[in-house]
Order: C-alpha cells, then structure tokens, then sequence
C-alpha cells in the first residue's frame, strides 16, 4: 500500500460490486443521525441502570438506605436549628428591661414613673402592669391560685416594662444604669444575657451540623464509588467487548454514571421522607411543649425547595461518586486481558 | 489494507530485561485477501491483532490500518479505528445477558447509526451467518458453533473494511470449521481483508491461500508471495 499522501482520510478500498452502497450510507450517517443516537442511549442507559437497580432489590435497598440514613441526618438538625432559630428570632428584637419597683409604690405613682419613662429619647414605649394584673396573670398561668388566696397579701411587686429603641447590649445596660438610680426601683432586669448565650449555641451548632454534613456526603459519594466500583467489577467482560467493538469511554460510561445518579437522587428521596416522618413523629409533643410556654409556634417542615434540593444534591453526589469509581477503575478493565 | 513496517514488541519483565513478542515485521494485507497468520503459542499471534487492534502499541516500528499510520492516533481515536475493524475471537466473547440480535446490534449502537438502520443490518448479518430465526434467543441456548456464527456476524455487521480473526475454529469441528472459513471466504471476495490466526494446520492445507508464519516473534515465511510468484 502506497504511503498515503492524507493519511487521516481513509482511502475507499476497491469498491466490491455486491456493496457498494455501505460505505456511503455510513458517511451520510449525518449529525443528526449522532445526535440522535447519542441521546437515544442517554435514554437507555439510564433506563437500563434502573433496570439493573431494580433486578437486585435487596442490594439496591440497603444502599439507598445507607444513603438516605446518612442525608437524613444532617437535613434533619437542620430543620431543627431552623426551628429553634425561628422560634428564638422574635427573643431579641423584644428586648427589654422589667423594672421592678418597690412594693409600696402605689399605682399611680406608677403610671406617673412610666409616663415619664416612656416621655424619654431613648425608650420607643413602655407597659404597665400593676400589682393586680400581675397577680392575676400569674394565678391563671402558675396554677398556684389557691396557695395564692392563702397568703395575707399581693406578694408581687408593680412592674414596668421598659422598650428601648436602641437594642444594643451597650445601650441597654446604660439604659438598665439610669434607670435603676430612680429611688423607686427595686430592681431592673435585664434578660437578654442568655439570649445571647443560646444564640451563640445555635451558631455553634450550625458549624457542628455543617462539618457533619461535609462528612456525610462524603460518605454518600463513598458508598456510590463502592457500589459503582462492584457494578464494573461485574460487567467486566461487558465493558472488554464494549471496547473491542469501538465503544469510546464515554459509552462505557454512561450507564455507571446514570447508576450513581439514581442511587443519589433515590436517597435523597428516601431521606426527605425520613425526615417528614421524624417531624410527624416529634411534631404533636413539640406542639404541646410550646402551648405550656404559652407559645403559638409550631415546627417548620422541610419546605418544598427543599424537599426538591434535597434529592438531587444527593443525585450529584451520586454523579460525582460514579464519576470518581469510573475514572478510576474503568483503565483496570481492558481488553489487554482477553 | 493493513501495512506494517519493522514492528517490534517488547514486554517488559518485571525485574529487569524483556520478551520480544514481534520482532522487526513487516507485511502488507491488501483489501479482498484471505490470509492466515500461523505459529506456535507465544510466538507472536495475538501480540500482532492487539496490535493492529491497538490493544498494545508496537516498541517500535510502524503500522497503518485504512490509510491511518496508528502512532498518530491518540486514545481517543482508538475507537473509531476499532469501528473499522471486525474481529471474531477462539471464546466468542458474546455477552449472555442479552439477547442474539442484541448481541449483533451492539457496534452499531455503538457507532451511533440510526435505529431504523439497525434492524435491517443486524438482520442482513444474521442471515448472513444463517442464524436470523435465533434473533431472540439468548447465545447460551445456541451450539458453540452458531455462538461462533454469532461473533461473526457481529464483527461484520458495520461492514468493516478488515476483519480479524484469532483462532475461530479452534473449538469447532472440521464441517463447523468448513462453514465458517466459507463465511469468511466470503467476506474477502466482496473486498474485506480477512486475517486468520490460527494454528490449525490441516484448515490451513485445505484453502489455497496466502499463510504468514511467525517464530519466536519473526515472520519467517510468506506462502502468498511464493504462490503469485513475487
């Protein structure tokens, strides 16, 4: 065979009088005969992998178990701390200061301190509540109403309630200062100090929960090279043939990577479930532990984007753990082993 | 067809030194030749259709399939050089998850044709090979060799311009081996370059065509060039 001047064209043999068509129906195969058939075997391999998740059910369920378990947990504290969140964020934007005044202090003196509180810059208003309303509000929330009637006195002292503009810690002790240096003051609290404290806990707590959920979708992608490294152990002989007849890489390919995506995306489902499933079952003792704190809140579900999200950022991982077994392990299976 | 110049093959031993499984070869197969390549084991058979195939590449030297030097082709190349080239192995390598026609059909969805194109191509081999009332049948269920039959009409279903051949007829008796060197005989006579390994002598003295014998990785005879008198 004379060296080939152009070499990449392949040279048209002598053209066999029975055939001739072939070579040019093959040429015609135009771009869109390849697109087509690109995307006709997107369809199949991600139908055949399903077909092949579906014939080894027991296999196929611990797996996505294994996955669902282990996206379940993090998404689950999750929309815990986002409870606790919601149900603190009202906390600190009301703060105030309960000044407590002495028990002598008659009612419209009273009135006469808060009126001339509330007439300050740096208070936005303030609220009464003389020593009969407290008792009062305290006899129907403490259930104590008979030790109550048994004592000779109102044991409570006369409040007011003090709502700066500015919430600042640095303003409200200056302002807690003030207005403690008024002769009729007994005491004046303030209560955000351990709002602080739990506020500060839950961000702790959100830096735990991501780094738990660093390392469990570490996990995931884990789990799915594991899976996808066996499922290319056993189709071995497939892959050679495959490779033998001028299948490239990416043929080989596809069908494990759509594996790794359904093992995902189908935990993510199972764990969005797991997770509803957890709130149904905490949700009745909640509602109940909320109404004793005279609370009108309720827990927040997972929401719909979420629920969404969810799966297929765990269908990703699925992708990106076939992806890393794929590239890995598919060089060990060649056709130099035939 | 297929032309190779001083090719050589070394594996590397581990520990040091190396075997050479070819050494310095050079042949041409021209389009429409039957040609067998013979040998004992280990002296360089496989080594030269993995080579061809582009399963291992040569040491040194040069080889050109279709007009394509292959040291200019990269790996990812090495698929669609594969497309041109249809080979029938001793152990079939069918895939018995799956059935006949699937098996056949297997390089065409490969190569992307179109599905329409599929069945009849896949049914024009399968008549071919005188199996297409088996098309639904799972290969396991077939004699080894319709399962040969098989292997050979998926090597041949794209109509490759070279078809390569490792010891086909190795587990075959001689009227199943008659029929599928009938094939085959076929297949060069409509323009493919057929190569046959294969160390079954008494095949070999029965069809009167070009025999390419290898020792210890030398190619020491080439019967074709005495017989047209080269």
């Amino acid at each position: 065979m004379a060296r080939n001047a152009t070499p990449l064209k392949p040279r048209r043999q002598a053209p066999p009088p029975p055939k001739p068509r072939a070579g040019a129906r093959a040429a015609r195969s135009a771009w869109h005969h390849r697109f087509e058939a690109w995307r006709l075997h997107h369809r199949d391999s991600a139908v055949d992998a399903l077909r092949r998740m579906r014939a080894t059910p027991t296999a196929t369920a611990m797996t996505v178990l294994v996955i669902a378990i282990a996206l379940a947990l993090p998404a689950g504290i999750t929309v815990l701390l986002e409870n606790a969140r919601a149900a603190t964020q009202g906390w600190d934007g009301n703060a105030h200061l309960s000044v407590f005044l002495k028990r002598d202090i008659d009612s419209s003196r009273q009135q006469a301190l808060a009126g001339a509180w509330g007439a300050r810059a740096d208070v936005e208003r303030v609220q009464v509540v003389t020593r009969e309303q407290a008792l009062a509000e305290f006899r129907e929330l403490s259930g104590f109403g008979e030790v109550l009637d048994a004592l000779p006195d109102n044991p409570l002292p006369p409040l007011v309630m003090v709502f700066p503009r500015d919430t600042t810690p640095g303003a409200l002790e200056t302002l807690q200062k003030q207005l403690g240096e008024a002769r009729e003051v007994d005491l004046v609290q303030l209560d955000v100090q351990w709002v602080k404290r739990l506020h500060a806990m839950l961000e702790l707590a959100g830096r735990i929960v991501g780094a738990l959920t660093l390392a469990l979708a570490l996990a995931v992608v884990l789990v799915v090279v594991n899976t996808i490294r066996l499922a290319i152990e056993s189709r071995r002989e497939e892959i050679v043939v495959v490779k033998i007849v001028g299948g490239t890489d990416g043929f080989v390919r596809r069908p494990f990577l759509y594996t790794g995506f359904w093992y995902g995306l189908a935990g993510g489902l199972v764990a969005v479930l797991l997770v509803q499933i957890a709130l149904l079952w905490i949700g009745s003792p909640v509602d109940q532990l909320t109404a004793l704190y005279e609370s009108e809140y309720s827990l927040i579900g997972m929401g719909w984007i979420n629920a969404v999200v969810l799966p297929l950022f765990a269908g990703l991982l699925g992708l990106m753990g076939a992806w890393l077994a794929v590239s890995r392990h598919l060089q060990d299976v060649d056709p130099h082993l035939l | 067809m297929i032309q190779l110049d001083r090719v050589s093959k070394r594996y590397p031993i581990p520990g040091g030194g190396g075997k050479d499984a070819l050494r310095q070869v050079s042949l041409h197969l021209p389009a429409g030749e039957l040609t067998f390549l013979t040998g004992h084991s280990g002296a360089g058979k496989s080594t030269l259709l993995k080579l061809i195939m582009m399963i291992e590449r040569p040491t040194a030297g040069e080889i050109i399939v279709d007009g394509l030097p292959l040291n200019r082709i990269g790996s990812g190349g090495i698929p669609l050089l594969r497309r041109k080239i249809g080979m029938v192995h001793q152990n079939h390598q069918l895939l018995f998850d799956r059935s006949v026609y699937d098996n056949v059909a297997l390089p065409l969805i490969i190569a992307g044709f179109p599905r329409a194109d599929i069945g009849k191509r896949v049914r024009a081999a399968l008549d071919k090979v005188g199996l297409l009332d088996k098309e639904k049948l799972n290969p396991v269920m077939l004699s080894g060799g319709e399962q040969q039959r098989i292997g050979i009409a998926r090597a041949v279903v794209n109509k490759p311009p070279l078809l390569l051949a490792d010891e086909p007829t190795g587990n075959l008796d001689p009227a199943l081996s008659a029929e599928i060197m009938d094939l085959f005989q076929d297949f060069a006579r409509v323009g493919v370059a057929v190569l046959i390994a294969t160390h079954d002598l008494s095949l070999i003295a029965r069809y009167q065509h070009r025999l390419l014998s290898l020792r210890e990785g030398r190619l020491i005879a080439d019967r074709g060039e005495d017989i047209h008198g080269a």
